[in-house]
């Protein structure tokens, strides 16, 4: 491995569960407003993930008052402080943009029977 | 003190700040240099030091150059830089200086290198022309369009911009702030691009716009 990758992979966080597009997520983002700092949590459905190394992120929409939401998370940044998988969704896509398209009932994801 | 070192650019990568933020940065192997040879008001009429970085096979180094080498004795170097130094008392030829002696964690740098070729370009890729539309008849497309006046002065005035080679040149980027220094490995990461391709060598030097003391 070359040094510029060595220097990512020291950032890389070890613990990240493991999800996909589909999965439905609690995420946990430390907020700095002046000199407090709070958790705001972020819940939806990953519609997609981008795996670059430490570049690697994920986007996680909801609908919020009838709008939907979408919020581009880095994966490996210390501002998310945690990521729970509520859910894990039976999709057949990568990236479901489809669903931008959808709402109310057509908007559902199957949920995933887990043996 | 010596204040400038040659490197070697790696690569862009990026960090992550305490607060989340990402920070890009590229990283530049710069260092061990050597001094080479001294030159000092009495001998030159000024200061400086020069620097060699990057070793090279000693079957591929001319006589005379062996013999610039030999004098400071660590062996033949690819790449030779002078820098001005202030106060050259101290140095001697044969020293080895690393990044960790002349930069810390937020220092701001001028970064030196050659940029990458871009060959011959026209003026909308060279100089940002807006060129003509694509369609609706327009005969007018990536064209520079007229160049100058007519009777008076009868000639193309001098530093027109005209299509031509782009890159390939040497280019200084000033004002790069230092995010994290490794003397271990002799690495800078520095915030932003640096010009030139990877693997590629570059200068770097205090930021000349710093604020004086």
């Amino acid at each position: 491995m070359n040094i510029v990758d060595r220097i990512g992979m020291e950032q890389v966080r070890k613990n990240i569960p493991a999800f996909k597009a589909g999965d439905t997520l609690r995420v946990h983002v430390k907020i700095t407003e002046g000199d407090k700092e709070r958790i705001q949590v972020f819940q939806g459905v990953c519609i997609k993930r981008v795996n670059r190394g430490i570049g690697s992120t994920f986007t996680v929409r909801k609908i919020s008052n009838s709008i939907g939401v979408e919020r581009i998370f880095s994966l490996h940044s210390p501002a998310v402080e945690k990521i729970e998988v509520l859910t894990i969704g039976r999709v057949r896509r990568a990236k479901l943009y489809y669903l931008r398209n959808l709402h109310g009932k057509a908007a559902r994801i199957r949920e995933k029977r887990i043996a | 003190m010596i204040k400038g070192i040659l490197g070697k650019k790696l690569g862009m990568t990026q960090i992550y700040a305490a607060d989340g933020r990402r920070v890009p940065v590229t990283v530049v192997e710069a260092g061990p240099c050597v001094v080479l040879q001294k030159k000092t008001v009495e001998s030159d009429g000024y200061n400086a030091v020069q620097l060699g970085f990057a070793p090279k096979a000693a079957h591929r180094v001319n006589k005379p150059e062996m013999g610039h080498f030999k004098k400071a004795g660590k062996g033949a170097f690819a790449h030779l830089k002078e820098f001005r130094v202030k106060d050259i008392d101290g140095i001697n030829v044969g020293d080895e200086v690393t990044c960790a002696d002349m930069f810390q964690i937020g220092d701001i740098v001028d970064i030196t290198g050659t940029s990458k070729g871009k060959g011959y370009q026209g003026v909308m890729k060279r100089w940002n022309f807006a060129g003509g539309r694509s369609s609706h008849g327009s005969k007018f497309h990536r064209a520079p369009g007229a160049i100058g006046c007519s009777a008076w002065p009868s000639r193309v005035f001098k530093g027109k911009k005209m299509a031509g080679q782009m890159g390939n040149e040497r280019v200084t980027t000033q004002n790069l702030a230092i995010v994290d220094v490794r003397p271990e490995q002799n690495l800078l990461l520095i915030k932003g691009a640096v010009p030139g391709s990877r693997n590629s060598v570059v200068t770097i030097r205090p930021g000349v716009k710093l604020p004086t003391e």
